[in-house]
């Protein structure tokens, strides 16, 4: 049986835990905690471990989402959980620009540190309150060639689009080299 | 007991708030990663600052003021290495050279630069001798130490908000692939063009800070300058083995085409949820 992996990362509340458990056949593995910080009440509980999701493909490949903490304490886990993926995607919550900026310092530290193919997610989008994800491209300074993705992680047709555009970039990466 | 801990739980902050507020009279001794630095309190305020490695003196604090010009400095070198900053100063004013007030706002300064230089080291051990040391060869200077701590604070906030966007010094730096963009248009400050000129695939930030001479906090305000102008990007250091292995180690022992397939069969997957 081969095991591959692919990260879900970005600030605290852009939805990873969502994002995983939308495909994963099995419920999430999510160790989360209520929230301490006053600052950081936006929702009841975080994680502070790592989320853990499950898609088989057959009897022989198993592809294994992992989601990181999004507080900033908990950045030394980024290291651990990337070891060894395929890819990964970083979620950025389209309604609170004021996560902008750790989501473009998140990205780019993964970004310099994994070689490997990413694509970005402009998540709920589907918020009255969300920004177009042309203007978040401008925010987040990408450049025109990464992807940036419009999603809406509690729905399984946009969380799919997003995963088979980061598989579809790693397909290309193989065929380059 | 001693008063003596380690920078990472106790700031410098912390430190001048509490010789502030306890009035103290001693000297704070902080050994950081590179340098050390020795502060003398009178009864809370500020009396005396130095730091390891460099030029203390009153002529060199003179000659960085832009007081006196650089062959008075060499001058006084040369002919009054041996004399205390006491009798340098009084030599100086006696001389006509300088003021007394050049003098008291120029060593205020330099001080206050050594201050807020240490409010950047996060790193090292202090201890604090308490009781008066023998300073009669110095020029008394007194300062209050409040507007020091805020400005220091504020300092803070924005090394901590630089630490954000700029957490990894290990990292190198590669002029982005923009046409059009002529860096020889844009005013830079000299500083920055030290950085510019040490920009290289191979060349950590943390290398081109000690080839530009600048500290952690500067080098990171000037990199993030320039990556917010958009003239440079982060990139993984050139010839530097990767902390992170990338998709050949994810589908070690696989060919191309192995390779492919896997991802195929994941894309087909995916598609059948």
């Amino acid at each position: 049986m081969q095991t591959v992996k692919m990260v879900v990362t970005g600030p605290f509340n852009a939805g990873k835990t969502e994002f995983i458990q939308t495909v994963s056949e099995i419920d999430v593995v999510s160790t989360e905690r209520k929230i301490s910080s006053e600052a950081e009440k936006v929702k009841e509980s975080t994680t502070v471990a790592m989320d853990f999701g499950r898609i088989t493909v057959d009897d022989e490949l198993v592809l294994y989402l992992f989601g990181t903490p999004g507080q900033k304490r908990f950045d030394f886990m980024w290291e651990i959980l990337s070891e060894g993926m395929l890819g990964f995607i970083v979620m950025v919550d389209s309604t609170r620009p004021e996560t902008f900026r750790e989501a473009r310092s998140i990205l780019e530290t993964f970004r310099a540190y994994a070689p490997t193919p990413y694509v970005v997610a402009a998540n709920k989008q589907d918020m009255e309150d969300a920004w177009e994800v042309d203007d978040m491209r401008i925010a987040l300074r990408m450049d025109p060639e990464v992807q940036l993705l419009p999603c809406v992680s509690v729905s399984r047709d946009s969380v799919k689009s997003v995963l088979i555009q980061l598989l579809t970039n790693i397909l290309k990466e193989i065929e380059s080299n | 007991m001693a008063l003596k801990g380690n920078l990472r739980d106790f700031t410098i902050t912390q430190l001048l708030n509490l010789v502030n507020l306890a009035q103290k009279t001693g000297t704070l001794v902080i050994d950081g990663s590179n340098q050390s630095a020795r502060i003398t309190f009178r009864k809370g305020k500020l009396a005396y600052a130095e730091i390891s490695n460099e030029d203390n003196g009153l002529g060199a604090i003179l000659h960085k003021a832009k007081i006196i010009t650089a062959a008075q400095y060499n001058t006084i070198n040369t002919r009054a290495a041996s004399m205390s900053d006491k009798e340098l100063g009084l030599l100086l004013v006696n001389s006509g050279y300088v003021s007394q007030q050049d003098i008291i706002v120029s060593m205020q300064n330099h001080f206050i630069d050594i201050i807020q230089r240490l409010f950047s080291w996060v790193e090292g051990v202090f201890h604090f001798n308490a009781g008066e040391n023998s300073a009669e060869n110095r020029i008394p200077i007194r300062m209050d130490l409040e507007n020091i701590i805020i400005e220091g604070s504020r300092r803070l906030r924005e090394w901590e908000q630089l630490q954000d966007e700029l957490p990894n010094l290990d990292l190198a730096l590669k002029f982005t692939d923009r046409p059009g963009v002529n860096l020889k248009s844009i005013n830079m400050s000299v500083e920055e063009w030290r950085v510019v000129s040490y920009i290289n695939p191979k060349n950590t930030i943390r290398q081109i800070a000690k080839a530009a001479k600048l500290s952690d906090l500067e080098v990171r305000k000037v990199v993030y300058g320039l990556l917010q102008a958009g003239l440079v990007e982060l990139i993984r250091p050139v010839g530097v083995e990767r902390k992170l292995p990338g998709l050949e180690t994810a589908m070690a022992g696989q060919s191309k085409e192995e390779q492919k397939n896997l991802v195929n069969r994941l894309i087909g997957r995916i598609r059948s949820l």
